[in-house]
Parts: structure tokens; C-alpha cells; sequence
């Protein structure tokens, strides 16, 4: 036995964030049983994935059966600045050649 | 072989015992999420306790319900094993008890839901489902306090040893109840022994073996417990909540 604290594996814990508890920051996604997606649900901490993921189970879904969850490192993500929203988001709706309207939906193509 | 009601009350017992000790770590949990994991434990532990208390009491055919059974019984008349009983100590003492009992709910819970009457067998696999989380949440929280640093290890090995000879009272043999135990507990240490190998724990020997909760004979714990938890009915006797 060593003095140091060793992260176990299983989910790759991300480094410690210096917030209040040393437990790092998940962002939680759930998908419900008869959902098409997973939607963004909130966020918790958590010392490793595998934990993150009981959590979130416990916290967001209420254990129903047939749900999916992913859990992230917040620190994992990247998201778009807000003061460059304009031109990231710039509507391309003057220009229709941007948009596939012109093509006929295939039967049986779902969730299109 | 057909149910008794001891053997019922003994079944309902063990969880309602486990669920009051759970609710104590209510908002004293090491982490937010950790005292909701405890809170979501023992509410599943206490609804097993009331769907068997309550065949229990129907079985019996005195007129006593779940809260009659639950409020109104003192420490001689309860089932429970002692293990539950027992004080929740550190973090890593909780999580021993939860590990052994959930080991051995599993084992019994998945023979009896295979077992002739019907009724304990759609409890027991409606509880089979949640102690296998129990399970899961202890074996996890063992794995990290054995294998993390010297000091979790050393309480968690001191946790481990505390608590393994209560485990032998859960096997003692019960040639009347519809599943006997005592053919059970090479199926819990195949569960347990993995873990604690895992933890780089050591397995305790086999040597005292309390018992007498199944007798009604309990540790001293168990009458404070109930104290506690029957104060407000035993004060106010035929009140409806």
C-alpha cells in the first residue's frame, strides 16, 4: 500500500477540478425508454465515471428500466463562445442552395 | 416446504432494521450524491420490509398490519439478523454491512423467487432487482475504501473484520423455510470473496459466530433503535398517520 491516492480505471477519472468537494464535474445525457435522442438532463459530481453513471441513475431517472445514460467529464467539453454567436450562427436561409430541399424522402427513411 | 410468519417477519425484519440504519446517514453522507445513493437504498429496503410485513401480518391472522408489526413489537418479538442491528460507524463499517447483507438478500431473494408460494416469490423478485444494485453500490465503495489509500484501506480492512462474523447468523440452517439458508452461503462467498480479493482485502477466519436475532435475542443496539423509531406511535397508540 502506497500513501498516494491511485484513480482507478474504468471510465478514465478526469483531473480533479479545485472545487468544493475534489469530486470533478459530470454533464449527464438520458436518453428516455422511448426517446429517439439523449438530452442534456443537468450535472453532479462524481470521483470516476462508474460512479457518475450510478448517480446520475439515481438522480435523473428514477432507476425506470430501458433508459440510456452518458455521462462526460465537464472538462471534456467544448462549447461555442457566446460573443461570437452571430457569426457561428449566421442563417443561411437566402442561400437555398444550402438546403436539401430538392430531394424526395425515400419510404422507410425514419427519423429524418 | 410452506411460509411461516417468522420466517416473513425474519425476511421483513432484516430490511426494515437495514433501511432505519441507512436513514441515519441522511444528510451526513461523505458527498450530496452518496446521501442520496443511501437514501435511495433504504427507501428500497423499506418497501421490501412492507410488502413482507405486511403478508406477514395477513399470514398471521391476528389483525396486525405492517405499522402494527413495525411499531408495535418490541426487541424480543423482532428477527431480524444482527448484522443489520449493528451500529453504522465510519463510512467503511456502512458499506461492510451493505456488501454482506446485499450479498446475502441476493442469494436468498433469487432462490425464493423461484420458490411455491406465489406471493413471496413476486416479492422477492421485485427486491432481487434492487439489492442487486445495493450489491453493486457496496462491492464498488469497498473496492475504492480497500484499494485507494493506507488510511481507507486500514479502516476499511478493519470494517471487514468487524463485521464479518455476523455473516454466519444469515446461514444457519432453517429446515422449515421454503428456501433453508444454510445451503446458501457457498453462493455468498462466492460473491463476497472476489470482492474483498479485488480490494486487495483480507478475508477474516471463520471463527465467532454470534447469533440469536433470529431468536429474538438481540444486541444491545437494537432496543435504542427502537426507541427511536416506534416513540410517536407507542405515544399516541390507535392514531392514523
Amino acid at each position: 500500500m502506497s500513501d498516494d491516492p491511485r484513480t482507478r480505471t474504468g471510465g478514465g477519472a478526469p483531473a480533479k477540478t479545485a472545487d468544493r468537494s475534489g469530486w470533478p464535474l459530470w454533464e449527464v445525457f438520458v436518453r428516455p425508454r422511448r426517446g429517439l435522442a439523449h438530452h442534456h438532463v443537468g450535472s453532479l459530481h462524481a470521483p470516476d465515471a462508474e460512479l457518475a453513471l450510478r448517480n446520475a441513475r439515481d438522480l435523473y431517472t428514477r432507476r425506470q428500466e430501458g433508459v440510456s445514460i452518458w455521462v462526460v467529464p465537464a472538462a471534456a467539453i467544448t462549447a461555442s463562445s457566446p460573443d461570437e454567436k452571430d457569426a457561428f450562427f449566421a442563417p443561411a436561409a437566402d442561400k437555398v442552395y444550402r438546403h436539401p430541399t430538392f430531394y424526395e424522402v425515400p419510404e422507410g427513411a425514419a427519423h429524418l | 416446504m410452506k411460509t411461516t410468519v417468522d420466517h416473513l417477519l425474519a425476511l421483513g425484519d432484516d430490511a426494515l432494521i437495514a433501511a432505519q440504519r441507512l436513514g441515519e446517514w441522511v444528510a451526513a453522507a461523505p458527498e450530496l450524491e452518496e446521501d442520496v445513493a443511501l437514501a435511495n437504498i433504504a427507501l428500497d429496503q423499506l418497501g421490501a420490509a412492507r410488502l413482507l410485513l405486511t403478508y406477514a401480518g395477513e399470514l398471521e391472522g391476528a389483525g396486525r398490519d405492517e405499522d402494527a408489526l413495525a411499531y408495535l413489537r418490541d426487541d424480543r418479538e423482532f428477527r431480524n439478523c444482527l448484522l443489520v442491528e449493528l451500529p453504522n460507524g465510519d463510512f467503511a463499517v456502512t458499506m461492510a454491512k451493505l456488501l454482506f447483507l446485499a450479498a446475502y438478500q441476493l442469494t436468498l431473494y433469487t432462490a425464493l423467487s423461484g420458490c411455491a408460494d406465489e406471493r413471496l416469490a413476486a416479492i422477492a423478485s421485485k427486491a432481487r432487482k434492487e439489492v442487486a444494485y445495493h450489491l453493486d453500490h457496496a462491492r464498488l465503495w469497498t473496492v475504492r475504501l480497500g484499494d485507494g489509500t493506507a488510511e481507507s484501506h486500514r479502516r476499511m480492512q478493519a470494517a471487514v473484520d468487524e463485521i464479518w462474523p455476523y455473516t454466519h447468523e444469515l446461514f444457519l440452517p432453517d429446515p422449515t423455510a421454503p428456501v433453508d439458508p444454510a445451503g446458501l452461503r457457498a453462493e455468498f462467498l462466492a460473491i463476497v470473496e472476489p470482492v474483498l480479493a479485488e480490494a486487495t482485502l483480507e478475508r477474516p477466519a471463520d471463527d465467532w459466530a454470534p447469533e440469536g436475532g433470529r431468536r429474538g435475542l438481540h444486541t444491545e443496539h437494537l432496543s435504542y433503535l427502537l426507541a427511536e423509531m416506534q416513540v410517536l406511535h407507542r405515544a399516541h397508540p390507535g392514531a392514523r398517520w
